[in-house]
């Protein structure tokens, strides 16, 4: 056990934790910040997706004692962001949600997604979006809010 | 139709008197259920609302106006919170924006004949069997609410209508809201369910509207909403291994070891109690307790246990396979249909053709990993808060498990139904919630909450059973399709009377197209011991023989030169033949889709496609929906391909109740079975291989196709849309790939085929 003090969604908190603990644990057991989910605890499916510094990251694989300084961002306040409120938005607009249990990771993706690039193409959304499992197959509608989040035409272009 | 099932009575539902309140949901769940469905975003402190007035256990009015209406069902991703709330406020004309829908708990108050049967996400049976129950529920309760008027103004009850929430008397020009009549109302007797009058599907204000999910706002604001999200009390955090076999039961473990590690509370062998032949339930393993649920995790590294492996530790799908190819060649075990004289037919046969297709075993994997909290008390109640799909539904329901394991009678068990991360039919069975609570009352009656890594969740589920179907077709000179046969190979263990009997979803029904429409069928099976659990995965049977038969029949369109399909709608135009006896799928609404999407997608014209594109057509009718699909995929000479496009037309039906989330289902239902066919779940020494989504791969966002989604809408009865648009695409994509490649993929995954070209 060790103690670490991490700043949250812009406030700082202090916890005691083994130093192996993810980031993931920390926000959901002992932060009570469940909004970040878990789903294969191997980086393999995108549900624990938060930012640091505002680069996307898997919370199931980054050990509590790796996070220091960097500022941990989760969907609890993504909200608070302009893009994020308009990621929201659109989630809700284009009512992408089956189950909805990926979808706060798919909200953090799609939010440093367009954060990085406002007007995204296929592409764009196709190589970011990977790392996001949706079981349910919402696939669509999130490629149609992305677009929508960024203000582009939500036509599909990939080739038919 | 459906309708013909619901029986109704004057025995309606119970009433503010009797109901109790029922108005807070899970105690842990903060804030209120209730408060949401505005569209705004910011989270913002809810007034103070007024008492709510139970007219029946499913409606409550306001003094203010707030209509809250009970979603019975559990949801998984479904859209049933959302869809039957909208039915009981269709007819009681409530208005949307002030309506607050509320999760109902598992009680027997909410089911019966009457009220569309019992509380379970499957089967697609809800819109069915709901369609009329709960619109009724609507209508009685704005009946009462009229009635209230009538008195207070006394006025004849024919001369009132009512505008979304209010009561109106057009001849004096009076609105009486339904805030101010409900105190009153609820004093009234229930109208008949039977009798009372529903509207015209002209005067719908809600249903046919498209009416976002109804947890959305909180879903993407991160609120805890889902079993895991759960917190109690006093509450611990459960870590539990089984034996890697299924069914191996524990011989020693070193919990002393354990329980002395930092932050673990407990450590102990919990034992299986009672016969579990179907091994979805409690059984042996060792539970870790900590203080989070990581430190209970990490923990379990260290276990050292000795497991009896029991009588499955040599089963392995290489063992399975060579049964299988055995079996084939020898003499069916048994006869499950026929018409005619399918082997004289094709003797005599102008040309034969033959197709050996196999589809592995698949696991359900929902996002959500296996969970529950419980609570099994001292006062000998037990509370739970399930993620399940089924918490009342025999000794397999959730309360007969943990009746039994636990030995406590059902009325002193609660179950929260709570929202689920996906169920896909892994949540029809309860073992994670048998589990929270026989650990709980093991760990001294404290709460705890289990969670499943997702190497468990792989490694114990009631997989979709794979199987090996093995056809002949004869075609006359004229490449009329005169024989069918199929020698079925599949799983099953000795039931009761010690008869070997497929496994749950192992079976291939007896009235499979194209039976009793060739004039010639013989469809034979043969069964081997499997020793791993199984179950209903999304459109169970359906998902694995739509793929082998409408794959063969595209097979046969071929080999007679026909156009696939054409020849679909040829054999659904074929009379009945002697002796054939034509059940569930009606021929001429199936005909209808396949006629439909082919005018969609262009099918006409997919000639001029280049090399290494092409589009497959195929068909289904299962839970009561017909659907057609076409595929147009592309395989790039290096083999690798993808499914550029998928159109779908589906008959559900007179009304498409909520076309946002009706649609998301067809979408939703093409990924998850494009996704099946780059899936297996493989067994080995008794175990299973794959371990987490590197090795049992989703699509992604990358290789979901376009959808065009269309609903042919018919005059029959709505039905359900959470199955039936899967089963045909898997087969269409793989005759699409045949039109790109000339390559049949008769085994899935696809990646055991070599797709290469030049």
């Amino acid at each position: 056990m060790a103690s670490y003090t991490i700043n949250v969604n812009g406030k700082t908190q202090t916890v005691e934790a083994d130093p192996a603990m993810p980031l993931l644990w920390v926000l959901r057991d002992k932060l009570g910040l469940v909004g970040t989910k878990f789903g294969c605890g191997v980086a393999a499916c995108g549900a624990c997706t938060v930012h640091l510094d505002g680069k996307v990251t898997r919370a199931c694989v980054t050990q509590i004692s790796t996070v220091g300084a960097q500022r941990v961002m989760t969907i609890e306040a993504i909200g608070e962001t302009k893009t994020g409120q308009a990621v929201q938005k659109a989630w809700l607009d284009v009512d992408v949600m089956q189950c909805g249990y990926c979808q706060a990771g798919q909200v953090m993706a799609a939010t440093a997604l367009i954060n990085a690039n406002p007007a995204p193409t296929d592409k764009d959304i196709d190589t970011a979006m990977q790392g996001n499992a949706c079981r349910c197959g919402t696939y669509v509608r999130i490629r149609e809010a992305i677009k929508t989040a960024a203000g582009v035409d939500t036509k599909d272009k990939r080739e038919v | 139709m459906a309708d013909g099932n619901i029986v109704t009575s004057r025995r309606f539902f119970l009433f503010a008197s009797a109901a109790g309140g029922g108005l807070m949901l899970a105690g842990c769940m903060t804030p209120s259920d209730t408060t949401d469905g505005a569209p705004t975003i910011a989270a913002e402190p809810p007034p103070p609302p007024a008492p709510p007035v139970d007219m029946n256990v499913f409606v409550a009015v306001s003094t203010d106006g707030t209509v809250r209406i009970m979603a019975k069902n559990p949801e998984v991703g479904q859209g049933i919170k959302t869809m039957l709330p909208m039915l009981i406020a269709e007819e009681l004309d409530a208005d949307w924006s002030k309506v607050a829908i509320e999760q109902a708990n598992a009680d027997a108050k909410y089911t019966g004949p009457t009220l569309g049967g019992g509380q379970i996400a499957g089967g697609s049976f809800a819109t069915p069997q709901h369609w009329n129950p709960m619109r009724q529920v609507g209508a009685a309760t704005r009946l009462m609410l009229i009635q209230a008027a009538a008195a207070r103004l006394g006025k004849p009850v024919e001369e009132f209508t009512t505008e979304p929430s209010i009561v109106v008397h057009a001849a004096s020009n009076t609105k009486i809201p339904y805030g101010d009549l409900v105190v009153d109302a609820a004093k009234l007797p229930a109208p008949d369910l039977a009798t009372v009058k529903l509207k015209d599907a002209k005067g719908y204000r809600l249903i046919g509207k498209s009416m976002r999910n109804w947890d959305s706002p909180k879903i993407v604001r991160g609120e805890p909403i889902f079993g895991i999200d759960v917190k109690v009390d006093g509450m611990k955090y459960a870590y539990y291994e089984k034996a890697p076999v299924f069914g191996g039961t524990v011989v020693s473990a070193n919990t002393a070891e354990i329980k002395a590690l930092p932050g673990i509370v407990d450590c102990f062998v919990v034992k299986q109690v009672g016969n579990l032949p179907t091994k979805m339930g409690l059984l042996d393993g060792v539970a870790i307790v900590a203080d989070d649920w990581w430190t209970a995790k990490n923990a379990a590294s260290k276990l050292k246990i000795t497991w009896d492996e029991g009588v499955s530790k040599d089963d392995s799908t290489a063992g399975f396979d060579a049964k299988a190819a055995e079996l084939a060649k020898g003499a069916p075990g048994s006869n499950l249909s026929k018409v005619g004289d399918a082997a004289a037919a094709l003797k005599t046969a102008a040309k034969t053709i033959e197709g050996s297709y196999v589809y592995p075993f698949l696991v359900h994997a929902p996002l959500e990993p296996m969970n529950c909290t419980a609570h099994a008390k001292a006062d000998g109640t037990v509370e739970v808060w399930a993620p399940t799909q089924r918490p009342d539904m025999g000794a397999n329901g959730a309360f007969g498990l943990i009746q039994t394991a636990l030995g406590v009678e059902k009325d002193k068990i609660t179950i929260h139904m709570i929202r689920a991360g996906g169920g896909f039919g892994r949540r029809l069975d309860n073992d994670y919630a048998v589990e929270a609570a026989a650990i709980s009352k093991q760990a001294g009656n404290i709460p705890i909450k289990l969670i499943w890594t997702r190497e468990q969740d792989m490694g114990h589920d009631p997989y979709r059973p794979g199987g090996y179907h093995n056809f002949k077709a004869g075609l006359d000179k004229n490449n009329n399709l005169v024989a069918f046969t199929n020698h079925f190979v599949t799983f099953g263990r000795p039931n009761a009377s010690g008869v070997l009997a497929p496994l749950a979803s192992a079976n291939s029904p007896p009235q499979e197209f194209p039976a009793n429409y060739v004039p010639n069928h013989s469809y034979d099976q043969s069964i081997m011991t499997g020793g791993m659990p199984t179950g209903p995965l999304r459109a169970p049977t359906s998902n694995a023989v739509c793929f082998a038969h409408q794959s063969f029949i595209d097979e046969v369109a071929h080999a007679a030169g026909k156009d696939p399909l054409a020849f679909r709608l040829e054999l659904l135009n074929l009379p009945v033949p002697t002796g054939a006896n034509r059940t569930g799928m009606n021929a001429a609404r199936m005909a209808d889709v396949v006629r439909v999407v082919g005018e969609r997608s262009g099918w006409a014209n997919r000639a001029s496609l280049p090399k290494g594109a092409g589009m497959g057509v195929a068909f289904y009718f299962s839970h009561q929906g017909y659907f057609a699909q076409v595929a147009k995929v592309k395989v790039e000479q290096n083999g690798q391909w993808r499914v550029l496009k998928v159109w779908c037309v589906g008959d559900v039906g007179s009304t498409i109740i909520n076309p946002t989330n009706a649609h998301n289902q067809v979408q939703g239902s093409i990924v998850d079975g494009i996704s099946e066919m780059h899936q297996k779940i493989t067994f080995d020494k008794g175990r299973t291989v794959q371990q987490n989504f590197y090795d049992m791969p989703l699509l992604r966002m990358d290789y979901a196709p376009q959808i065009d989604s269309h609903f042919h809408i018919s005059a029959n009865s709505p039905t359900g849309l959470g199955e039936p648009a899967l089963p045909p695409v898997l087969p269409a994509v793989a005759n699409a790939m045949f039109a790109a490649t000339g390559k049949r993929i008769r085994v899935l995954p696809v990646a055991q085929s070599e797709l290469r070209w030049s």
